[in-house]
């Protein structure tokens, strides 16, 4: 271990609301403790210093949403060893993925009185739609606790070990109760990535899905349940196409709401 | 190295700067002929997506506008749709709403003060550098935005995007015990703040003085953060409804962000403006510091930013700690805000000034039409006046001093680059 010599770490932002990236400045206890591990290189946010690469573990904020960005990312992975995408934007696309389901000429032209001074691309896709991903975070933001079990992973060697299963484990873990089964307080949970702690449910609310769909999500299942929780159509059109949109489990779920109920 | 004569300069990127942006300025003859702020952050549409959704939808989707200053959206959002449907919030509500507020300005001026500014000001890249030097400052000032974060997390889940505001107050109130703690917390963190702006204040700071505009929220009694009417320092005042008549928008071929202007001039919004027009109310350590500090009157240097926001973290401090001393549960953790069809208009002072959003509700509680605007599109063409001023002043630097000059010009906007990008009415202005 101590023959290797310190790694090095970018981050990148590309369309998004740089609240991710504000999560590894917001490590306090560890940012200190951390950055005697590892050689900050480049990261536009916190540091004037921008040295070029390689490097060893870059993290990858934000959806692609311009031509230029996609020039770029292909670079960013060129210089990396690992990349790691950070955040529903990087991803899933982000919420700037409704573009995707709607004209982004209209969009565009709705705020912008002069369209063309606007370079923009009709979608918002996530990293991997266009370069390999090594290791992804989920999460709107993403859990701070996972960010630093995931850079000590690569420093120590070993590949991170993340749950991969529902918000519900971390919620019956952590002692809640039910929402939907106490209250009838219509909650993603069951479909919904672990990562977060069940943080919505902790504070009587039901999970709105902020870290995305989790393997094999059970969507037609579960929206049976929040009709019985009261959800209409025109809800139920809504509750998964928000910050995760674009991801295949939630995406195909706005086709499953048309299905009549048993 | 360029001609005397004419001269490009050009930042590819900022950097400790929110969001993406890039500065091109151009002197002919000695004289500067063109400033470019130029704002390169990709749209993200949001008030083009948000037509159609539903009314309580707001408060979590517009946070998504920025990861540094998610609160003031929440905020601004739940003022302007609780207007609209004609509810107020119980005093408690309001409290703990005020309260979390003052956890997002402590958080985010704290963050901009020792990651993002100071190191311009002891020459220095960056704040990891500046702890190598003086570890005891910067572990001080991480402890001061842990306690910002902490305020938000009990409060509200979470910092970042907070999971417990919605429309009429919150899903859970905070358990005593645990504002007993908050509490604790924060008497340190005055401790800290005091002693951040005593250090600010140490810094050498260029001599330049602005003529700007000032537009800050105004309410007698207190430093306003949450409600008020606006007030400018022309000595214009209007209510929230009134924002666009004065506040309008237009685009710009160099920027995704709009440049804004008040009645046809320039302005600025922000830690300057408040401190012109309400350091009255500063609460008293706050008022000691700005004293101790050299503010005396408007300050009107914009490098000196850092010490206005030194001054209103503290401010920030005894202001939490009033809410916590005065505190008293409301009956409910929220009231209900059902939908009609109505017009409603928000605005709260983000850490970066005037943040305002308006939405137009339909009969089917669905969203016609939002606006939001952010300080920083507001201070656009502030800044690059300021640009202008620091280059004429300065043209006998090389352009790498000149440059970083201007890099700092912008930095002490503290400008957030990711709320500035976003969309316009069509109906407002077409060029
Ligand atoms: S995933 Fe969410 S928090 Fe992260 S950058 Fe995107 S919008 Fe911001
Ligand atoms: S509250 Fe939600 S996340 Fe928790 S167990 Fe119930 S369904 Fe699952
Ligand atoms: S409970 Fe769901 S919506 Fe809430 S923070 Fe966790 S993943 Fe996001």
């Amino acid at each position: 271990m101590a023959e290797r010599s310190t790694p090095t770490l970018a981050v990148w932002k590309f369309t998004s609301c740089d609240g991710c990236q504000l999560t590894l400045l917001d490590c306090e206890e560890d940012l200190l403790a951390l950055t005697g591990q590892v050689e900050i290189r480049h990261f536009l946010e916190a540091s004037s210093r921008a040295d070029p690469g390689p490097y060893d573990v870059s993290l990858v904020e934000g959806s692609i949403t311009t031509a230029e960005q996609e020039r770029l990312i292909r670079q960013v992975r060129e210089w990396s060893r690992v990349l790691v995408t950070i955040g529903a934007c990087a991803t899933a696309g982000g919420v700037q993925a409704l573009r995707n389901f709607a004209d982004v000429e209209e969009f565009r032209s709705v705020v912008y009185a002069t369209p063309s001074y606007v370079d923009t691309l009709a979608t918002s896709t996530p990293i991997a739609a266009h370069v390999r991903v090594d290791y992804e975070l989920r999460g709107c933001p993403i859990d701070r606790r996972q960010l630093v079990a995931v850079l000590s992973a690569f420093l120590a060697g070993r590949e991170p070990d993340l749950p991969d299963d529902s918000v519900c484990t971390e919620c019956k873990r952590r002692g809640n109760t039910c929402v939907m089964v106490a209250d009838g307080t219509p909650c993603l949970g069951p479909v919904t990535h672990a990562g977060c702690g069940a943080l919505c449910p902790t504070y009587r609310r039901g999970c709105y899905g902020c870290f995305g769909p989790v393997r094999a999500p059970n969507t037609r299942s579960l929206i049976r349940q929040l009709r019985v929780c009261g959800m209409g159509d025109a809800e139920l059109d809504r509750v998964f196409h928000t910050f995760n949109a674009a991801a295949p489990g939630f995406a195909s779920a706005r086709g499953e709401t048309d299905e009549p109920s048993q | 190295m360029s001609h005397r004569s004419s001269r490009h300069l050009r930042v590819g990127a900022l950097s400790r700067v929110e969001g993406e942006g890039a500065l091109r300025v151009r002197v002919r003859d000695g004289r500067v002929e063109e400033v470019q702020l130029r704002i390169y952050e990709p749209p993200r549409f949001f008030e083009a997506f948000l037509r159609g959704r539903a009314h309580t939808e707001p408060p979590d989707i517009t946070a998504r506008v920025c990861g540094i200053c998610p609160v003031a959206y929440q905020m601004s959002a739940c003022q302007a749709i609780e207007r609209a449907c004609g509810v107020r919030v119980a005093a408690g509500v309001a409290d703990l709403r005020r309260l979390l507020y003052c956890g997002e300005w402590i958080e985010s001026h704290t963050l901009h003060i020792h990651l993002l500014h100071a190191p311009d000001f002891l020459g220095v890249p960056d704040a990891i550098t500046l702890a190598r030097r003086d570890r005891a400052v910067v572990e001080r000032g991480l402890a001061l935005k842990r306690a910002g974060n902490a305020v938000m997390e009990l409060l509200g889940g979470r910092a970042i995007h907070p999971i417990n505001v919605r429309l009429g107050g919150f899903y859970r109130l905070p358990d005593p015990a645990d504002l007993r703690r908050l509490r604790e917390q924060l008497r340190q963190a005055l401790d800290d703040a005091v002693a951040t702006a005593a250090w600010v204040a140490t810094f050498d700071f260029p001599d330049v003085e602005t003529d700007h505009e000032l537009l800050a929220l105004h309410e007698p009694g207190e430093y306003a953060v949450d409600r008020g009417v606006l007030r400018t320092s022309g000595g214009l005042e209007f209510p929230v409804e009134e924002f666009l008549d004065h506040v309008v928008e237009r685009q710009v071929a160099h920027s995704t962000a709009l440049q804004s202007t008040l009645d046809g001039r320039r302005h600025l919004t922000g830690p300057l403006a408040r401190y012109a027009l309400n350091a009255q109310w500063l609460r008293p350590a706050a008022a000691e510091a700005a004293r101790a500090a050299g503010l005396d009157g408007p300050c009107r240097n914009p490098f000196r930013s850092i010490v206005v926001r030194a001054v209103e973290v503290v401010h920030a401090v005894e202001e939490a700690l009033h809410v916590l001393d005065h505190y008293q549960p409301p009956a409910a953790p929220h009231v209900p805000v059902p939908a009609r069809a109505a017009v409603g208009h928000g605005a709260t002072e983000a850490p970066r000034g005037v943040l305002y959003h308006r939405y137009v509700l339909n009969d089917a509680g669905l969203l016609d039409s939002v606006d939001m605007v952010p300080p920083t599109a507001q201070n656009q063409l502030a800044i690059e006046d300021d640009l202008r001023r620091v280059v004429q002043d300065n043209l006998d630097l090389d352009d790498g001093e000149l440059t970083k000059l201007c890099e700092r010009a912008i930095r002490n906007h503290d400008p957030c680059i990711s709320c500035s990008a976003h969309f316009l009415d069509l109906t407002v202005e077409r060029a």
